[in-house]
């Protein structure tokens, strides 16, 4: 089992910087071709969920990633926000989340669009994602967003 | 740049084209250029996804941002996007029922306020 972790400042500007390393471990991990965009996209949802927390809250702490390629590879991003009702709990529609989103919105557009991103990010990433778990940090503090995927190996010599 | 920006003018339609990634780092400029469109009094925008690689619910966000705020004026918004990749991303969030998406630019800007061409299921 390997792992390659990294840690990063809560800005925007790196959240594709995580996607790109994802996807070069997830391939050399045996992760399929067709699964890669998936991958990326599903580690920048729970990263762009976690810089978004980390600024809310006015967080300055790094956000962590590990990717473990085990019998599965494996990510876990992990932020140190407080986990706030609206989206702590993966499994609503997004017809239900837009539809609560649309009821609190009000105000300038981009605030709205960060209700909406909220909601929609968590609805994506559930959607896309078969294995996921949403839990609190093992060290306290913070979110644990975990997912998986298959790897197919090839035979060793 | 990841991500660029091109309007032209088709018919009665600002055809908006974006080339690169839409995440949350970019996503940002593209708001920007939709507000810009709809406070200049542009009715029927098209934002033409076909150069874009990436797409996540920070863009989804803005597309429904810039989506309201034309229909409030009146106008329009509808997409144009063929890659299955992109598609894939409007129906698991059920945004495909909001959006109108065509195949191409020229589908977008045919007839006016033409119904939605549905993706293929």
């Amino acid at each position: 089992m390997s792992t390659v972790h990294l840690s990063f400042t809560p800005d925007p500007a790196y959240v594709r910087t995580v996607r790109l390393v994802a996807a070069a471990v997830a391939r050399r991990a045996g992760v399929a071709d067709e699964l890669l965009d998936e991958v990326r996209l599903a580690i920048g949802e729970a990263c762009t969920r976690a810089v978004a927390l980390h600024r809310r809250h006015e967080l300055t702490e790094l956000i962590d990633v590990s990717m473990i390629d085990g019998g599965r590879f494996t990510v876990r991003v992990v932020d140190r926000g407080p986990i706030s009702s609206a989206e702590g709990e993966p499994g609503h529609t997004t017809t239900e989340v837009m539809a609560q989103v649309a009821a609190e919105a009000g105000g300038r557009a981009a605030v709205e669009e960060d209700l909406i991103m909220a909601g929609v990010g968590l609805a994506l990433l559930n959607g896309l994602v078969s294995d996921l778990g949403v839990t609190a940090a093992p060290d306290g503090s913070g979110t644990e967003v975990r997912m998986s995927w298959p790897v197919s190996r090839r035979p060793s010599q | 740049m990841e991500l660029s920006l091109a309007t032209r003018s088709v018919s009665d339609h600002v055809v908006l084209e974006v080339g690169g990634e839409i995440d949350v780092y970019t996503a940002p400029r593209l708001r920007e250029r939709l507000l810009e469109l709809v406070s200049a009094g542009t009715k029927h925008v098209v934002v033409d996804l076909a150069k874009v690689d990436f797409l996540d619910s920070t863009g989804l966000g803005v597309l429904v941002g810039a989506h309201r705020r034309l229909r409030a004026s009146h106008g329009t918004l509808s997409l144009v996007c063929s890659h299955e990749r992109l598609l894939k991303i409007f129906r698991i969030t059920g945004l495909d029922s909001v959006f109108e998406i065509h195949r191409s630019v020229e589908e977008a800007t045919a007839g006016g306020s033409a119904h939605a061409a549905r993706t293929g299921a």
